[in-house]
Order: structure tokens, then C-alpha cells, then sequence
């Protein structure tokens, strides 16, 4: 067994727009996915995580680069001659089949014989308790239980990697969490390799053990679901996952794992945590999430303090999200609401005076792109 | 008021409309049955059994009793040849069509060539151009050929190529490829490809696929423009008069023979029993199509 399940080495994909010039679908990427993990490729429409994905089914291939499957690289290989399967966005189930007829299909190309086929259909059905609807044809079936059987027909032939494809996007919400907390044990189960494309961030944060962010082609990081929320290794990341706010500034000195910088819109010097990139005299962007900020009546204790003001209150029960003119920018905050109280003094009101504390751990610096 | 009220307006065209389509089929299969010879006026029904007995142009007895224009239709030999022509040039030119125009669908729906637009266009010049100038062309074109080749390699006699069945089935394969490509491209307007690449996904190699997954989804569509294949073939007239030729008659041509002659309720017995072909054809293809279609 090799060290990844699968790997992308520098794939490239280029296509032909109808106007005649190519464009990179993906550019020059690079990823690697381990046995056994849970894997999100997260992004938004066009962001190449569709296209890698059926790189490495096999109906696309690299124009360049190579897709590795269990260490194999697969070069021109069709997708029948891959140890994948694929759970199409559109279930893409065989209509003119029954449920037994679909998920037995895989295991008749495979040449298995009929006991074998009937007893491991059964399993898969009894896996995703579809058990007693063999003989349904998908139409008479609920969104919930064709994309159950779609998983069923590419699981029971036990790939070593189970590639999925929005395979939540039809769902409506409330099905949706669920099939989200299913399919999480479902993989822990059965423990395959899922390879997951959504472009739901909440859903890609609560189900992968890793996630790969990308854009325009490009990887812009991969890593757990705490690295890339609280270490994003860059400006769009940051941005893209959750809300951040965003403030530029050059830095002054370097402290350790410190760093000052002065961000011209605080009129003032800050302090902020130091990666290890940066010099005296670099750019860059300082990120803090709103949740991150405190906002104070008075400081008790003030680094990175400034005063504030309260411009737009709106109270959505969890929390207090509040935008404050904090000097020359503004910034978002999120106040979590501890007490339970009616009494109104304990909410911000618009154009109350206060200090937005920005506490250094959290604020990350970022590379100026 | 109630907008669903019905509108006398509706009621009177509906029933004309049923009236002007099925009037003349109804009188049709009735002189069919008729007792007259000479099918003028519907002298009523024979209702004897018994060796044929006439009374002047009325035929009071016979041996199959009503229906004695069917089987008087089964012992005119003639009738029998043309049927038997129709039928076949019929079935074969369906499967042939039905197959070329499956191809051309999936050809011109999957690829992308610099002649496809031509090829498109191509496919409604035959369903649009006027029948007679096809059947001049075909006419000319086969007598042409023929020509050239009989000369050239100075065919004897029997080994000449002439009009007749072979070409019959050409002419009537032509004609209907576009109708087929058309029906089966509509079909494919709707399809998926990953249906195809769920079954590739899934192990099945191109081949597999094409007949496993590819095929059955396609399936109603192939059947009706294969039903519509072969009721065009059945009933054609124009292109059929042109290539024709000695030992190759159709029905069709056939009936118009007669016309030019008398019209004896021979003629309209061949008429039901076609009518009764065409609904039978009809029927088992719908039949097939709402069971692909559950």
C-alpha cells in the first residue's frame, strides 16, 4: 500500500473556451490524500474542484501532470479500469432499472457471481437502510433514498476511494444535516477514502478531517478544518471561510513571535502574531475574525485598544453582530450573548461610545497577495 | 362565472374535427362490407353463407358471408404480391433507418465537427423538399448509375441493374433517416451524460455501456421514430411511383392502379385490413414506449 490513496502531481487542465482562447480549469495542482481520510475540496462554482475530481474518476485528463490512485499513476487509464467510484451530483441512477438492478450493476461488470451479488447488494442496501425498496424504480423514489442508492451502488464495490460530487446540493436543509451526520459514520464505518467537492463551507468544516481551498484553478491551502479557519495562509482564505476583517499596514519590527505594525487607518501601531514571513519594512494584511474583537464599555487591560463607536446593532439570539467605526475603519464584531437578560443596557445601541479590544493572538498576518 | 365553463364554440369544432377525421375512415371500413359491386351506394350487408350467389351488381351470397371482399382480396394474386412487397420494403427499410438515424442522433448530439451545422441542416432538406423533386432525383440518380455501370462492365442482360425492390428500399431508407435522427435527437436533447458516465464509472466499458445504459434510455425515442419510419414507408406514394419498377409494386401504387380502373369494395377491404396493420403497429410500440416509462 502507498503512503497516499491519492495523489495530484502538478496537474494542469486546460479547456478551450467557445471564443477560442484556453483557460487552466485547474493550475498547476498538487494534493495529497491520505488512506482512510475524509478530504473536501471547497470553492465556489468554477474553482476547478469539480474538474479534479473527475480527474481522478477519469472523465477528464490532465493536459499536464499525473493522477495517482493507491501510488498507480493513471495516466490515460478510462474510468471502468479505476479503483474509484463516483456519487453524481444528479445520482445519475439508471431509470429504465430498479434500485436491485443498479446497485447490482457495478458487481456485474465485475463478473460476480449471482449469490454473491445478491447477498452484497442486500448489504449495501441494509447499509444505507434502503432494505424492502429492491424492486422500486428510482422515479418512485424520495430525493433522500435515490441519493442513498447512488451511494449504495458505488460503495458496494468497495473502492479505494469514493469520490462525491455535490451529492447534497438537491437536498433540501433539514435532509441535508442529516445526510451530512450519515454519511460522516457512514465513512467512519466503512472507512474508504471520501473525496468530497462542495461548495458549502459549514458542510466541508463539519464533516472533513482535511480541506483543500481553492481557487481559480489553484490550491490556496489545504488543512484541517481549526488550521483553516484560525491559522489562513492567505487573504482569500481568510475571507472565504467565515468572515474576517481585513486591515493593511507595514511592518515596523519584528519581536519574536511578534510583530508591529502600523495600520494607517488606527492611526497607531499594533501588535499581531508573526508566522515567521515577514520582515520589518514588508506589507501586510492583518486579519481578525468578529467573533475576536472585543467590545468594551472600558479596557482593562489595552494592547491593541481603540476607541469606538457604534454604528449599526443587529441582534440575531446567539450573538450581538455589530459594526463599529473604530478610528478611519470599519470593522465587524461579534458579541457573544452570555447573559440572559431583557434589560437593554446590556446590548449595544447604535452610536454608543465604547473600545474595541483587538487582542494580538488573534490578529494573523498576511501576505499583501 | 366559471372559466372552466365550456364553450359551445369548443364543443362544435371538437366534434367537427372528430367528424372530418373519422367520417371517411368509418365509410371507408363500412363499403367495405358492402353488398354492391359496383361500391357506389352501400347496398347493406351479405348476410349468406353458401356457395356465391349474384343478383344483377349485388352479391346476395358467399362463402364468407360478410366478408366477402376479404377473402375475394385473398385470392387476387396481385393483391397478395403488392402486400407482400410493401411489408417487406417496409420492415427493412425501418431497421435500416432506425439504425443509421440512431447513429446520426448520438453522432451529431456527442461530437463536434466542422460540418455539423451542414450536417444538421442536411437532415431537413429531404423532410421539407417537395416528395416528387426527391423521387425525380432518386429516379434520376439510380438511372444514371445504373446506366453507367451496366455499360462499363458491359453487364449481360440478367445481371443488369434495374428498378425494383433494392431500390424501393434505398429510396425509402432515404427519406426516412432525417425523421428517425430528428425523433432520437429530441430524446437526447434531455439525456444526461452521466448516466453514461455512472455506467463507466461503474466497470462498463464503452460498449457495455452503449447497450446496457445508453440504448434502453434512448429507447422510446428509438421506437417512435422507428414507428414513424415505418408507417412512412407503408403509405408511400410519390417516391415509391419513381423507383419503382416489373415485380416490385407496393400497395399504394397498386390501389391506384385499381382507382384508375373500377372501385370494387375489393379496395376497400385492402384498405381496412392496412388500417388494421397500421393500428396494431401503433399499439404494440406505445405499449413498449409506457413500459420503458415507468
Amino acid at each position: 500500500m502507498s503512503e497516499y490513496a491519492v495523489e495530484l502531481r502538478n496537474v494542469v487542465k486546460t479547456f478551450v473556451t467557445p471564443e477560442g482562447s484556453t483557460i487552466n480549469a485547474v493550475d498547476h495542482v498538487d494534493m495529497q490524500i491520505r488512506h482512510g481520510e475524509f478530504f473536501s475540496m471547497l470553492g465556489s462554482s468554477g474553482c476547478g474542484k469539480t474538474t479534479s475530481l473527475r480527474m481522478i474518476a477519469g472523465f477528464e485528463w490532465p493536459t499536464r501532470g499525473e493522477v495517482f490512485i493507491d501510488g498507480e499513476p493513471q495516466g490515460h487509464r478510462p474510468p471502468f479500469q479505476r479503483k474509484v467510484n463516483t456519487v453524481f451530483q444528479s445520482y445519475a441512477l439508471f431509470q429504465h432499472m430498479t434500485v436491485f438492478e443498479n446497485v447490482a450493476f457495478g458487481l456485474q461488470m465485475d463478473k460476480v457471481p449471482a449469490e454473491e451479488i445478491k447477498r452484497r447488494v442486500g448489504e449495501a442496501l441494509a447499509m444505507v437502510k434502503l432494505t424492502g425498496l429492491e424492486k422500486r424504480y428510482p422515479r418512485q423514489l424520495s430525493g433522500g433514498q435515490q441519493q442513498r442508492v447512488a451511494l449504495a451502488r458505488a460503495l458496494v464495490k468497495r473502492p479505494k476511494v469514493l469520490l462525491l460530487d455535490e451529492p447534497l446540493g438537491a437536498l433540501d436543509l433539514k435532509l441535508r444535516k442529516e445526510m451530512q451526520l450519515e454519511l460522516k459514520t457512514l465513512q467512519r464505518e466503512v472507512g474508504i477514502t471520501f473525496v468530497f467537492v462542495t461548495h458549502d463551507q459549514e458542510e466541508a468544516l463539519s464533516m472533513s478531517d482535511r480541506i483543500a481551498v481553492m481557487s481559480h484553478g489553484k490550491v490556496m491551502q489545504i488543512g484541517t478544518p481549526v488550521e483553516i479557519y484560525e491559522r489562513p495562509r492567505n487573504k482569500f482564505v481568510a475571507d472565504f471561510i467565515g468572515e474576517t476583517n481585513l486591515l493593511d499596514g507595514t511592518v515596523r519590527a519584528v519581536q519574536d513571535k511578534w510583530l508591529m505594525v502600523f495600520v494607517p487607518a488606527l492611526q497607531a501601531e499594533v501588535r499581531a502574531l508573526n508566522n515567521g514571513e515577514f520582515r520589518a519594512g514588508q506589507q501586510v494584511s492583518l486579519s481578525i475574525r468578529p467573533e475576536k474583537i472585543r467590545l468594551v464599555e472600558k479596557p482593562s487591560e489595552c494592547v491593541n485598544c481603540f476607541p469606538a463607536q457604534v454604528r449599526q446593532v443587529a441582534y440575531i439570539g446567539a450573538d450581538t453582530r455589530v459594526i463599529a467605526q473604530v478610528i478611519q475603519s470599519t470593522l465587524r464584531v461579534w458579541e457573544q450573548n452570555m447573559v440572559s437578560t431583557l434589560d437593554p443596557d446590556a446590548y449595544f445601541q447604535q452610536n454608543e461610545q465604547a473600545w474595541a479590544v483587538l487582542p494580538p493572538e488573534n490578529l494573523l498576518a498576511l501576505p499583501v497577495d | 362565472m366559471n372559466p372552466h365553463r365550456r364553450s359551445p364554440f369548443v364543443l362544435v369544432m371538437t366534434v367537427l374535427v372528430f367528424l372530418f377525421l373519422y367520417v371517411p375512415i368509418f365509410v371507408l371500413v363500412l363499403y367495405s362490407f358492402n353488398a354492391s359491386r359496383t361500391n357506389v351506394t352501400f347496398e347493406g350487408f351479405i348476410t349468406a353463407f353458401g356457395p356465391l350467389k349474384t343478383q344483377g351488381s349485388l352479391v346476395v351470397q358467399s362463402p364468407c358471408g360478410p366478408f366477402h371482399w376479404f377473402c375475394d382480396l385473398t385470392r387476387n394474386q396481385e393483391v397478395m404480391t403488392a402486400a407482400r412487397n410493401t411489408l417487406t420494403i417496409a420492415f427493412v427499410s425501418t431497421i435500416v433507418s432506425t439504425i443509421i438515424g440512431t447513429m446520426a442522433a448520438i453522432a451529431l448530439q456527442r461530437h463536434d465537427f466542422k460540418i455539423k451545422p451542414f450536417a444538421q441542416l442536411s437532415l431537413y432538406i429531404p423532410i421539407v423538399i417537395p416528395e416528387i423533386v426527391m423521387g425525380i432525383g432518386i429516379l434520376t440518380l439510380f438511372s444514371q448509375v445504373f446506366t453507367w455501370v451496366n455499360t462499363t462492365f458491359n453487364l449481360p442482360p440478367d445481371a443488369r441493374l434495374t428498378l425494383g425492390m433494392g431500390t424501393v428500399i434505398v429510396s425509402h431508407i432515404a427519406f426516412s433517416v432525417p425523421f428517425v435522427t430528428l425523433v432520437v435527437q429530441a430524446r437526447l436533447q434531455g439525456f444526461d451524460k452521466a448516466y453514461e458516465e455512472a455506467a463507466m464509472d461503474l466497470g462498463a466499458n464503452e460498449l457495455v455501456t452503449f447497450w446496457r445504459v445508453t440504448l434502453p434510455m434512448l429507447l422510446p425515442g428509438v421506437l417512435s421514430g422507428a414507428l414513424l419510419a415505418f408507417t412512412l414507408s407503408l403509405d408511400d406514394f410519390v417516391i415509391t411511383f419513381f423507383t419503382t419498377g416489373p415485380g416490385s409494386t407496393t400497395l399504394p401504387i397498386y390501389v391506384y392502379g385499381l382507382l384508375r380502373r373500377i372501385i370494387t369494395p375489393q379496395v376497400n377491404a385492402l384498405s381496412t385490413v392496412w388500417i388494421l396493420i397500421v393500428l396494431i403497429a401503433v399499439f404494440v410500440i406505445q405499449r413498449m414506449e409506457n413500459r420503458e416509462s415507468i
